[in-house]
Protein backbone atom coordinates (compact mmCIF):
# COMPACT_ATOMS: atom_id res chain seq x y z
CA UNK A 1 0.00 0.00 0.00
CA UNK A 2 1.59 3.11 -1.38
CA UNK A 3 0.70 6.77 -1.88
CA UNK A 4 0.28 7.33 -5.40
CA UNK A 5 -1.07 10.83 -7.18
CA UNK A 6 -4.92 10.35 -8.12
CA UNK A 7 -4.20 10.65 -11.42
CA UNK A 8 -1.17 10.69 -13.35
CA UNK A 9 1.25 13.57 -14.83
CA UNK A 10 -0.47 16.39 -12.95
CA UNK A 11 2.01 17.37 -10.38
CA UNK A 12 5.43 16.49 -8.75
CA UNK A 13 5.36 15.04 -5.18
CA UNK A 14 7.96 15.23 -2.55
CA UNK A 15 9.00 18.17 -0.03
CA UNK A 16 8.35 21.07 -2.81
CA UNK A 17 5.51 19.29 -5.12
CA UNK A 18 4.69 21.66 -7.99
CA UNK A 19 1.93 21.76 -10.70
CA UNK A 20 3.06 20.27 -13.82
CA UNK A 21 2.05 22.46 -17.20
CA UNK A 22 2.43 22.16 -20.96
CA UNK A 23 4.42 25.11 -22.29
CA UNK A 24 4.04 25.00 -26.07
CA UNK A 25 7.27 25.72 -28.13
CA UNK A 26 6.56 27.54 -30.50
CA UNK A 27 4.63 30.31 -28.80
CA UNK A 28 5.61 29.17 -25.03
CA UNK A 29 1.59 29.56 -23.81
CA UNK A 30 1.19 27.57 -20.67
CA UNK A 31 -1.68 25.12 -19.96
CA UNK A 32 -2.90 23.47 -17.12
CA UNK A 33 -3.87 20.74 -16.81
CA UNK A 34 -0.87 19.33 -18.74
CA UNK A 35 -2.17 17.90 -21.69
CA UNK A 36 -1.80 13.79 -21.46
CA UNK A 37 -2.60 11.92 -24.49
CA UNK A 38 -1.95 8.67 -22.88
CA UNK A 39 -5.35 10.14 -20.46
CA UNK A 40 -6.91 10.27 -24.03
CA UNK A 41 -6.81 13.79 -24.56
CA UNK A 42 -6.25 15.26 -28.11
CA UNK A 43 -3.20 15.49 -29.71
CA UNK A 44 -1.79 18.90 -28.19
CA UNK A 45 -3.01 21.78 -30.12
CA UNK A 46 -1.68 25.47 -28.63
CA UNK A 47 -4.85 27.69 -27.42
CA UNK A 48 -3.28 30.93 -28.46
CA UNK A 49 -4.96 31.80 -31.68
CA UNK A 50 -2.30 33.35 -32.87
CA UNK A 51 -0.58 29.98 -32.69
CA UNK A 52 -0.43 26.75 -34.51
CA UNK A 53 2.01 25.17 -32.48
CA UNK A 54 1.57 20.82 -31.71
CA UNK A 55 4.66 20.20 -29.62
CA UNK A 56 4.44 20.82 -26.14
CA UNK A 57 7.49 20.89 -23.48
CA UNK A 58 6.53 19.47 -19.84
CA UNK A 59 7.11 22.63 -17.72
CA UNK A 60 6.93 23.09 -13.32
CA UNK A 61 5.00 26.12 -12.53
CA UNK A 62 5.58 28.35 -9.89
CA UNK A 63 5.00 26.86 -5.80
CA UNK A 64 3.44 29.87 -4.47
CA UNK A 65 0.43 32.54 -6.00
CA UNK A 66 -2.20 34.47 -4.42
CA UNK A 67 -5.87 33.42 -4.03
CA UNK A 68 -8.31 34.70 -6.66
CA UNK A 69 -11.08 33.50 -4.87
CA UNK A 70 -12.51 31.09 -2.59
CA UNK A 71 -15.24 29.04 -0.71
CA UNK A 72 -16.14 25.56 0.57
CA UNK A 73 -18.08 22.03 0.38
CA UNK A 74 -20.43 21.94 3.40
CA UNK A 75 -22.17 19.32 2.10
CA UNK A 76 -20.73 15.77 0.07
CA UNK A 77 -20.42 16.30 -3.40
CA UNK A 78 -22.03 13.58 -5.80
CA UNK A 79 -20.16 10.90 -6.87
CA UNK A 80 -17.52 10.44 -8.73
CA UNK A 81 -16.19 12.27 -5.62
CA UNK A 82 -15.31 9.93 -2.83
CA UNK A 83 -15.47 11.69 0.81
CA UNK A 84 -12.60 10.12 2.58
CA UNK A 85 -14.38 10.33 5.86
CA UNK A 86 -17.54 8.97 6.97
CA UNK A 87 -19.30 11.50 8.17
CA UNK A 88 -18.03 13.72 5.43
CA UNK A 89 -16.07 16.62 6.58
CA UNK A 90 -16.58 20.13 4.71
CA UNK A 91 -13.60 21.42 3.22
CA UNK A 92 -12.49 24.35 1.55
CA UNK A 93 -11.74 25.09 -2.07
CA UNK A 94 -9.79 27.67 -3.59
CA UNK A 95 -8.71 29.56 -6.71
CA UNK A 96 -5.23 30.64 -6.96
CA UNK A 97 -3.43 33.31 -9.31
CA UNK A 98 0.23 31.84 -10.33
CA UNK A 99 2.82 34.41 -11.35
CA UNK A 100 2.48 32.63 -14.93
CA UNK A 101 -0.75 34.86 -15.57
CA UNK A 102 -2.86 31.01 -14.91
CA UNK A 103 -5.50 30.80 -11.94
CA UNK A 104 -5.73 27.26 -10.67
CA UNK A 105 -8.78 25.65 -8.93
CA UNK A 106 -7.69 23.81 -5.82
CA UNK A 107 -9.07 21.76 -2.63
CA UNK A 108 -6.84 23.69 0.24
CA UNK A 109 -4.94 22.01 3.02
CA UNK A 110 -6.77 19.83 5.68
CA UNK A 111 -7.01 21.97 8.67
CA UNK A 112 -7.75 25.29 6.45
CA UNK A 113 -10.82 26.82 5.84
CA UNK A 114 -12.46 30.00 4.20
CA UNK A 115 -11.69 31.97 7.57
CA UNK A 116 -7.79 31.61 6.95
CA UNK A 117 -8.22 33.71 3.73
CA UNK A 118 -9.02 36.67 1.71
CA UNK A 119 -8.71 37.68 -1.92
CA UNK A 120 -4.92 38.39 -2.20
CA UNK A 121 -3.72 35.51 0.25
CA UNK A 122 -0.37 33.89 -0.34
CA UNK A 123 -0.61 30.23 -0.58
CA UNK A 124 1.71 27.32 -1.99
CA UNK A 125 1.38 23.85 -3.44
CA UNK A 126 1.41 21.06 -0.91
CA UNK A 127 -0.24 17.24 -1.73
CA UNK A 128 -2.00 15.19 -0.07
CA UNK A 129 -4.33 12.42 0.55
CA UNK A 130 -7.57 12.67 -1.34
CA UNK A 131 -9.01 9.21 -0.73
CA UNK A 132 -7.86 5.73 0.17
CA UNK A 133 -8.44 2.83 -2.07
CA UNK A 134 -7.65 -0.88 -2.27
CA UNK A 135 -4.15 0.59 -4.31
CA UNK A 136 -3.79 2.98 -0.75
CA UNK A 137 -3.51 6.16 -0.90
CA UNK A 138 -4.35 8.30 -3.95
CA UNK A 139 -2.75 11.86 -3.43
CA UNK A 140 -4.04 15.35 -4.74
CA UNK A 141 -2.12 19.11 -5.19
CA UNK A 142 -3.84 20.94 -2.29
CA UNK A 143 -3.41 25.17 -1.35
CA UNK A 144 -2.02 25.89 1.97
CA UNK A 145 -1.80 29.42 3.11
CA UNK A 146 1.11 30.47 3.76
CA UNK A 147 2.34 30.76 7.47
CA UNK B 1 -35.58 41.86 -43.22
CA UNK B 2 -36.20 41.87 -39.00
CA UNK B 3 -37.44 38.41 -37.13
CA UNK B 4 -40.04 38.74 -34.78
CA UNK B 5 -41.85 36.73 -31.80
CA UNK B 6 -45.51 36.34 -32.94
CA UNK B 7 -45.78 34.41 -30.39
CA UNK B 8 -44.70 32.98 -26.85
CA UNK B 9 -45.77 30.41 -24.67
CA UNK B 10 -44.64 28.12 -21.62
CA UNK B 11 -45.44 24.87 -19.26
CA UNK B 12 -45.10 26.00 -15.43
CA UNK B 13 -41.78 25.64 -13.79
CA UNK B 14 -42.19 23.01 -11.24
CA UNK B 15 -40.81 19.18 -10.27
CA UNK B 16 -42.80 16.37 -11.77
CA UNK B 17 -40.31 13.67 -13.00
CA UNK B 18 -42.70 13.43 -16.36
CA UNK B 19 -41.90 12.86 -19.89
CA UNK B 20 -39.99 15.50 -20.80
CA UNK B 21 -42.15 15.86 -24.09
CA UNK B 22 -45.03 16.23 -22.63
CA UNK B 23 -43.67 19.61 -21.17
CA UNK B 24 -42.23 20.90 -24.26
CA UNK B 25 -46.16 19.91 -26.34
CA UNK B 26 -47.97 22.04 -24.22
CA UNK B 27 -45.14 25.26 -24.55
CA UNK B 28 -45.75 24.81 -28.03
CA UNK B 29 -49.10 24.32 -28.55
CA UNK B 30 -49.28 27.70 -26.09
CA UNK B 31 -46.94 29.69 -27.91
CA UNK B 32 -48.70 28.75 -31.42
CA UNK B 33 -51.74 29.41 -29.84
CA UNK B 34 -50.28 32.93 -28.62
CA UNK B 35 -49.20 33.24 -32.16
CA UNK B 36 -52.48 32.64 -33.64
CA UNK B 37 -50.91 30.44 -36.41
CA UNK B 38 -51.39 26.80 -37.01
CA UNK B 39 -49.00 23.86 -36.37
CA UNK B 40 -49.41 23.02 -39.95
CA UNK B 41 -48.25 25.88 -41.25
CA UNK B 42 -44.17 25.63 -39.04
CA UNK B 43 -41.38 25.02 -41.70
CA UNK B 44 -38.68 24.88 -39.17
CA UNK B 45 -39.17 23.62 -35.75
CA UNK B 46 -35.45 23.84 -33.17
CA UNK B 47 -35.17 22.24 -30.18
CA UNK B 48 -33.41 22.18 -27.01
CA UNK B 49 -31.51 19.33 -26.60
CA UNK B 50 -31.76 17.97 -22.89
CA UNK B 51 -28.72 15.75 -21.93
CA UNK B 52 -30.71 13.77 -18.95
CA UNK B 53 -33.41 12.12 -20.80
CA UNK B 54 -32.31 9.42 -23.02
CA UNK B 55 -32.53 9.47 -27.23
CA UNK B 56 -35.45 11.34 -27.34
CA UNK B 57 -33.33 14.08 -25.73
CA UNK B 58 -30.82 14.05 -27.94
CA UNK B 59 -32.98 14.62 -31.09
CA UNK B 60 -35.60 17.15 -29.00
CA UNK B 61 -36.15 18.57 -32.70
CA UNK B 62 -37.48 15.42 -33.73
CA UNK B 63 -39.24 14.29 -30.37
CA UNK B 64 -41.30 17.87 -30.70
CA UNK B 65 -42.19 17.60 -34.55
CA UNK B 66 -43.08 13.78 -34.01
CA UNK B 67 -45.19 14.90 -30.96
CA UNK B 68 -46.97 17.19 -32.47
CA UNK B 69 -47.75 14.75 -35.78
CA UNK B 70 -45.23 15.10 -39.00
CA UNK B 71 -45.93 18.40 -40.62
CA UNK B 72 -42.85 17.56 -43.57
CA UNK B 73 -41.02 20.80 -40.84
CA UNK B 74 -37.31 20.84 -41.20
CA UNK B 75 -35.79 20.28 -37.80
CA UNK B 76 -32.75 21.04 -36.09
CA UNK B 77 -31.11 20.28 -31.92
CA UNK B 78 -28.96 22.68 -30.14
CA UNK B 79 -27.13 22.32 -27.23
CA UNK B 80 -24.94 24.91 -25.85
CA UNK B 81 -25.82 23.74 -21.71
CA UNK B 82 -27.49 26.75 -20.32
CA UNK B 83 -27.41 28.63 -23.48
CA UNK B 84 -29.44 26.13 -25.28
CA UNK B 85 -32.00 28.06 -25.85
CA UNK B 86 -30.79 30.73 -27.30
CA UNK B 87 -28.31 28.92 -29.70
CA UNK B 88 -31.58 27.39 -31.32
CA UNK B 89 -33.48 30.71 -31.26
CA UNK B 90 -30.02 31.91 -33.01
CA UNK B 91 -30.47 29.34 -35.79
CA UNK B 92 -33.99 29.69 -36.40
CA UNK B 93 -33.29 33.07 -36.82
CA UNK B 94 -30.77 32.92 -38.96
CA UNK B 95 -32.34 30.59 -41.53
CA UNK B 96 -35.38 33.18 -41.48
CA UNK B 97 -33.94 36.04 -42.40
CA UNK B 98 -31.62 33.45 -45.30
CA UNK B 99 -35.29 33.12 -46.28
CA UNK B 100 -35.10 29.64 -45.65
CA UNK B 101 -38.10 29.80 -43.15
CA UNK B 102 -40.91 31.90 -42.67
CA UNK B 103 -42.53 30.51 -39.42
CA UNK B 104 -40.18 29.16 -36.91
CA UNK B 105 -41.01 26.76 -33.73
CA UNK B 106 -38.35 27.26 -31.12
CA UNK B 107 -38.93 24.84 -28.12
CA UNK B 108 -36.77 23.89 -25.08
CA UNK B 109 -38.10 21.32 -22.45
CA UNK B 110 -36.40 19.06 -19.33
CA UNK B 111 -37.37 17.30 -16.41
CA UNK B 112 -34.17 17.03 -13.50
CA UNK B 113 -33.16 15.01 -10.82
CA UNK B 114 -32.86 16.08 -7.49
CA UNK B 115 -30.33 17.74 -5.57
CA UNK B 116 -26.75 18.90 -7.17
CA UNK B 117 -26.54 18.27 -11.10
CA UNK B 118 -24.06 15.54 -11.30
CA UNK B 119 -21.76 14.53 -14.01
CA UNK B 120 -22.82 11.26 -16.41
CA UNK B 121 -21.62 8.16 -15.32
CA UNK B 122 -18.55 6.16 -15.83
CA UNK B 123 -14.98 6.92 -15.54
CA UNK B 124 -13.80 10.00 -17.75
CA UNK B 125 -10.65 11.22 -16.93
CA UNK B 126 -9.84 13.12 -19.68
CA UNK B 127 -13.83 14.84 -19.09
CA UNK B 128 -12.96 17.95 -16.96
CA UNK B 129 -16.50 18.06 -15.65
CA UNK B 130 -16.12 14.40 -14.67
CA UNK B 131 -12.09 15.27 -13.12
CA UNK B 132 -13.75 18.36 -11.07
CA UNK B 133 -16.12 15.89 -9.29
CA UNK B 134 -13.40 13.52 -8.98
CA UNK B 135 -10.37 15.13 -8.23
CA UNK B 136 -11.97 18.26 -6.20
CA UNK B 137 -15.37 18.03 -4.92
CA UNK B 138 -15.87 21.06 -7.08
CA UNK B 139 -20.01 21.23 -7.25
CA UNK B 140 -21.96 24.41 -9.31
CA UNK B 141 -22.69 25.99 -6.25
CA UNK B 142 -18.83 25.93 -4.94
CA UNK B 143 -18.45 27.91 -8.67
CA UNK B 144 -20.93 30.57 -7.62
CA UNK B 145 -19.57 31.09 -4.29
CA UNK B 146 -16.16 31.77 -5.74
CA UNK B 147 -17.86 34.59 -7.57
CA UNK B 148 -19.54 35.61 -4.64
CA UNK B 149 -16.90 35.62 -2.23
CA UNK B 150 -14.63 37.64 -4.71
CA UNK B 151 -17.63 40.37 -4.47
CA UNK B 152 -17.52 40.55 -1.02
CA UNK B 153 -13.88 41.05 -0.43
CA UNK B 154 -13.13 43.19 -3.46
CA UNK B 155 -16.32 45.57 -3.12
CA UNK B 156 -17.58 45.12 0.38
CA UNK B 157 -21.19 43.04 -0.40
CA UNK B 158 -22.36 41.33 1.89
CA UNK B 159 -24.43 38.00 2.73
CA UNK B 160 -27.22 40.51 3.39
CA UNK B 161 -27.07 41.90 0.05
CA UNK B 162 -27.21 38.83 -1.82
CA UNK B 163 -29.99 37.69 1.05
CA UNK B 164 -31.93 41.29 -0.55
CA UNK B 165 -31.70 40.05 -4.52
CA UNK B 166 -33.63 36.57 -3.38
CA UNK B 167 -35.93 38.73 -1.05
CA UNK B 168 -36.39 41.06 -4.66
CA UNK B 169 -37.19 38.32 -6.92
CA UNK B 170 -39.22 36.43 -4.59
CA UNK B 171 -41.56 39.45 -4.65
CA UNK B 172 -41.64 39.75 -8.34
CA UNK B 173 -42.31 36.06 -9.41
CA UNK B 174 -45.40 35.47 -6.72
CA UNK B 175 -47.71 36.56 -8.79
CA UNK B 176 -46.09 34.43 -11.96
CA UNK B 177 -48.73 31.82 -13.03
CA UNK B 178 -45.20 29.82 -14.46
CA UNK B 179 -42.98 30.27 -11.41
CA UNK B 180 -42.65 27.39 -9.07
CA UNK B 181 -42.04 29.03 -6.47
CA UNK B 182 -44.30 31.96 -5.12
CA UNK B 183 -43.86 33.06 -2.14
CA UNK B 184 -42.43 36.28 -0.17
CA UNK B 185 -38.73 35.45 1.40
CA UNK B 186 -36.66 38.08 4.12
CA UNK B 187 -33.36 37.97 4.32
CA UNK B 188 -33.59 36.47 7.83
CA UNK B 189 -34.84 33.55 5.95
CA UNK B 190 -32.57 33.45 3.59
CA UNK B 191 -29.71 33.39 6.16
CA UNK B 192 -31.10 30.61 8.17
CA UNK B 193 -31.07 28.66 5.52
CA UNK B 194 -28.13 26.38 5.37
CA UNK B 195 -24.72 27.44 4.03
CA UNK B 196 -24.14 25.19 1.33
CA UNK B 197 -20.70 26.60 0.08
CA UNK B 198 -19.34 29.71 1.71
CA UNK B 199 -20.97 32.58 1.52
CA UNK B 200 -24.12 31.11 -0.84
CA UNK B 201 -26.98 29.79 1.33
CA UNK B 202 -29.54 27.07 0.55
CA UNK B 203 -31.63 29.85 -0.58
CA UNK B 204 -29.38 31.61 -2.64
CA UNK B 205 -28.61 28.94 -5.03
CA UNK B 206 -31.20 28.32 -7.44
CA UNK B 207 -33.10 24.79 -7.36
CA UNK B 208 -33.27 22.32 -10.38
CA UNK B 209 -36.82 22.21 -12.10
CA UNK B 210 -38.96 20.69 -14.83
CA UNK B 211 -40.54 23.05 -17.14
CA UNK B 212 -40.84 24.06 -20.76
CA UNK B 213 -40.66 27.35 -23.02
CA UNK B 214 -41.46 27.92 -26.18
CA UNK B 215 -41.49 31.00 -29.17
CA UNK B 216 -42.79 31.13 -32.40
CA UNK B 217 -40.53 33.42 -34.50
CA UNK B 218 -41.55 34.95 -38.15
CA UNK B 219 -40.55 37.55 -40.91
CA UNK B 220 -41.51 40.63 -39.99
CA UNK B 221 -43.14 40.14 -43.65
CA UNK B 222 -45.00 37.38 -42.57
CA UNK B 223 -46.24 38.97 -39.40
CA UNK B 224 -47.16 41.82 -41.65
CA UNK B 225 -49.27 39.67 -44.18
CA UNK B 226 -51.29 37.66 -41.51
CA UNK B 227 -52.14 40.52 -39.17
CA UNK B 228 -49.78 39.46 -36.20
CA UNK B 229 -51.23 41.11 -33.08
CA UNK B 230 -48.03 43.13 -31.20
CA UNK B 231 -44.66 41.41 -33.03
CA UNK B 232 -42.02 42.08 -30.66
CA UNK B 233 -38.29 41.94 -33.10
CA UNK B 234 -35.37 40.72 -32.56
CA UNK B 235 -32.90 42.83 -32.18
CA UNK B 236 -29.57 40.72 -31.37
CA UNK B 237 -28.70 37.36 -30.54
CA UNK B 238 -25.29 37.07 -29.21
CA UNK B 239 -24.17 33.52 -29.09
CA UNK B 240 -20.46 34.79 -29.09
CA UNK B 241 -17.50 32.57 -27.29
CA UNK B 242 -14.63 33.87 -25.30
CA UNK B 243 -11.55 35.04 -26.67
CA UNK B 244 -8.26 34.06 -25.64
CA UNK B 245 -7.25 34.59 -22.72
CA UNK B 246 -10.02 33.78 -21.31
CA UNK B 247 -9.12 34.99 -17.43
CA UNK B 248 -12.09 34.12 -15.63
CA UNK B 249 -12.83 30.76 -14.22
CA UNK B 250 -15.84 28.91 -15.86
CA UNK B 251 -17.50 26.17 -14.62
CA UNK B 252 -16.42 23.13 -14.89
CA UNK B 253 -12.89 24.05 -15.91
CA UNK B 254 -10.16 23.11 -13.55
CA UNK B 255 -8.28 26.74 -14.57
CA UNK B 256 -8.12 29.74 -16.83
CA UNK B 257 -5.82 30.24 -20.17
CA UNK B 258 -2.87 32.33 -19.04
CA UNK B 259 -2.32 35.87 -19.57
CA UNK B 260 1.06 35.88 -19.53
CA UNK B 261 1.33 36.36 -23.75
CA UNK B 262 -1.23 38.80 -24.28
CA UNK B 263 -2.00 40.43 -21.03
CA UNK B 264 -5.73 40.31 -19.50
CA UNK B 265 -8.21 41.09 -22.24
CA UNK B 266 -10.04 44.45 -22.03
CA UNK B 267 -13.40 42.93 -21.62
CA UNK B 268 -14.40 39.48 -19.62
CA UNK B 269 -16.28 36.99 -21.50
CA UNK B 270 -19.71 37.72 -20.10
CA UNK B 271 -18.94 41.09 -20.33
CA UNK B 272 -18.24 40.49 -24.57
CA UNK B 273 -21.46 38.62 -24.44
CA UNK B 274 -23.33 41.28 -23.40
CA UNK B 275 -21.38 43.69 -25.49
CA UNK B 276 -21.90 41.67 -28.72
CA UNK B 277 -25.54 42.17 -28.75
CA UNK B 278 -25.70 46.10 -27.67
CA UNK B 279 -23.32 46.36 -30.92
CA UNK B 280 -26.07 43.93 -33.21
CA UNK B 281 -29.19 45.75 -31.84
CA UNK B 282 -26.84 49.27 -32.28
CA UNK B 283 -28.24 50.59 -28.56
CA UNK B 284 -26.60 50.92 -25.73
CA UNK B 285 -26.82 49.62 -21.97
CA UNK B 286 -29.03 53.06 -21.23
CA UNK B 287 -31.66 52.16 -23.81
CA UNK B 288 -32.13 48.58 -21.69
CA UNK B 289 -35.82 48.96 -20.00
CA UNK B 290 -35.66 45.09 -18.22
CA UNK B 291 -33.12 42.70 -17.78
CA UNK B 292 -33.60 38.93 -17.22
CA UNK B 293 -30.43 37.50 -16.30
CA UNK B 294 -29.50 34.05 -15.17
CA UNK B 295 -29.31 34.33 -11.09
CA UNK B 296 -27.98 30.65 -10.78
CA UNK B 297 -26.92 32.27 -7.26
CA UNK B 298 -28.32 35.84 -5.62
CA UNK B 299 -24.77 36.88 -6.21
CA UNK B 300 -24.44 35.62 -9.71
CA UNK B 301 -27.89 38.56 -10.75
CA UNK B 302 -25.03 41.18 -9.12
CA UNK B 303 -22.60 40.28 -11.22
CA UNK B 304 -24.36 40.32 -14.46
CA UNK B 305 -26.03 43.64 -13.95
CA UNK B 306 -22.12 44.94 -14.38
CA UNK B 307 -21.15 42.34 -16.96
CA UNK B 308 -24.30 44.38 -19.18
CA UNK B 309 -22.70 47.56 -18.68
CA UNK B 310 -26.65 48.57 -16.54
CA UNK B 311 -24.12 49.95 -13.43
CA UNK B 312 -20.09 50.20 -13.19
CA UNK B 313 -18.05 47.34 -11.93
CA UNK B 314 -18.68 46.81 -8.28
CA UNK B 315 -21.97 49.31 -7.68
CA UNK B 316 -24.33 46.32 -8.50
CA UNK B 317 -25.20 46.78 -4.33
CA UNK B 318 -25.92 50.29 -4.52
CA UNK B 319 -28.17 49.79 -7.30
CA UNK B 320 -29.84 46.58 -5.29
CA UNK B 321 -29.98 48.92 -1.78
CA UNK B 322 -31.33 52.00 -3.71
CA UNK B 323 -34.49 49.45 -5.26
CA UNK B 324 -33.26 50.08 -8.84
CA UNK B 325 -33.66 46.66 -10.10
CA UNK B 326 -37.21 46.59 -8.42
CA UNK B 327 -40.09 46.76 -10.78
CA UNK B 328 -40.47 50.10 -10.52
CA UNK B 329 -36.78 51.15 -10.37
CA UNK B 330 -34.62 52.82 -12.95
CA UNK B 331 -33.65 49.40 -14.46
CA UNK B 332 -35.53 46.40 -13.26
CA UNK B 333 -33.95 43.20 -13.24
CA UNK B 334 -35.36 39.56 -13.28
CA UNK B 335 -39.26 41.06 -13.32
CA UNK B 336 -40.57 37.39 -13.80
CA UNK B 337 -39.00 36.31 -10.22
CA UNK B 338 -35.75 35.10 -12.27
CA UNK B 339 -34.11 31.20 -11.17
CA UNK B 340 -34.65 32.44 -8.11
CA UNK B 341 -38.81 31.56 -8.61
CA UNK B 342 -38.03 29.02 -11.37
CA UNK B 343 -35.53 26.92 -10.97
CA UNK B 344 -33.22 25.77 -13.86
CA UNK B 345 -34.52 23.45 -16.66
CA UNK B 346 -31.19 23.98 -18.66
CA UNK B 347 -32.81 23.66 -22.17
CA UNK B 348 -35.66 25.54 -21.87
CA UNK B 349 -33.96 28.94 -19.77
CA UNK B 350 -33.13 30.92 -22.03
CA UNK B 351 -36.22 30.59 -23.94
CA UNK B 352 -38.10 31.42 -20.84
CA UNK B 353 -36.29 34.92 -20.40
CA UNK B 354 -37.28 35.73 -24.01
CA UNK B 355 -40.66 34.66 -23.53
CA UNK B 356 -40.90 36.99 -20.72
CA UNK B 357 -39.44 39.55 -22.09
CA UNK B 358 -41.74 39.17 -25.10
CA UNK B 359 -44.51 39.52 -22.34
CA UNK B 360 -43.14 42.54 -21.02
CA UNK B 361 -42.73 44.61 -24.45
CA UNK B 362 -46.39 43.86 -25.02
CA UNK B 363 -47.30 45.20 -21.46
CA UNK B 364 -48.76 41.81 -20.82
CA UNK B 365 -47.09 40.59 -17.94
CA UNK B 366 -49.94 40.90 -15.24
CA UNK B 367 -49.05 41.29 -11.67
CA UNK B 368 -45.05 42.21 -12.71
CA UNK B 369 -45.26 44.72 -15.40
CA UNK B 370 -42.49 46.86 -15.90
CA UNK B 371 -44.23 49.95 -17.09
CA UNK B 372 -43.36 51.18 -20.74
CA UNK B 373 -40.88 48.68 -21.42
CA UNK B 374 -39.54 49.27 -25.07
CA UNK B 375 -36.28 47.25 -25.06
CA UNK B 376 -35.46 44.62 -23.10
CA UNK B 377 -32.22 42.24 -22.62
CA UNK B 378 -31.35 38.58 -21.46
CA UNK B 379 -28.18 36.93 -20.63
CA UNK B 380 -26.79 33.89 -19.86
CA UNK B 381 -23.91 31.46 -20.39
CA UNK B 382 -23.41 27.87 -20.99
CA UNK B 383 -20.28 26.23 -19.86
CA UNK B 384 -18.11 25.15 -21.94
CA UNK B 385 -17.98 28.73 -23.89
CA UNK B 386 -21.34 29.54 -24.58
CA UNK B 387 -22.48 32.83 -24.68
CA UNK B 388 -26.44 34.10 -24.59
CA UNK B 389 -27.79 37.09 -24.49
CA UNK B 390 -31.05 38.19 -26.70
CA UNK B 391 -32.15 42.04 -27.05
CA UNK B 392 -35.97 42.39 -28.39
CA UNK B 393 -37.03 45.39 -28.73
CA UNK B 394 -40.96 47.03 -29.89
Amino acid sequence: MTATPVIEGWFTTGDEPRLLASRCTACSNVVFPPVSSDAGAAAFYCRNPACDGTEYDAVELSRTGTVWSYTDAQYQPPAPYIAPTDPFQPFALAAVELPEGIVVLGQVADGFGVRDLLVGTEVELVVETLNVDETGERTIYRWRPVA
Amino acid sequence: MSVVIAGAGMHPWGKWGRNFTEYGVHAAREALKDAGIAWADVDLVVGGETVRNGYAGYVAGSTFAQALGWNGARIATSYAACATGAQAIDTARARILAGMSEVALVVGADTTPKGFLAPNAGERWNDPDWLRFRLLGMTNPAYFALYARRRMDLYGATSEDFAQVKVKNAKHGLGNPNARFRKESSVAEVLASPMVSDPLHLLDICATSDGAAAVVLVSAEYARRHGIAAPVTVAAVSTVTPTFPNTVIDMPLLSTDSSALTGVPERTFKEAIGQAAYEEAGIDPSDVDVAEVYDLSTALELDWIEDLQLCKRGEAEALLRAGDTTIGGRIPVNPSGGLACFGEAVPAQAIAQVCELTWQLQGRAEGRQVEGAKVGITANQGLFGHGSSVILSV
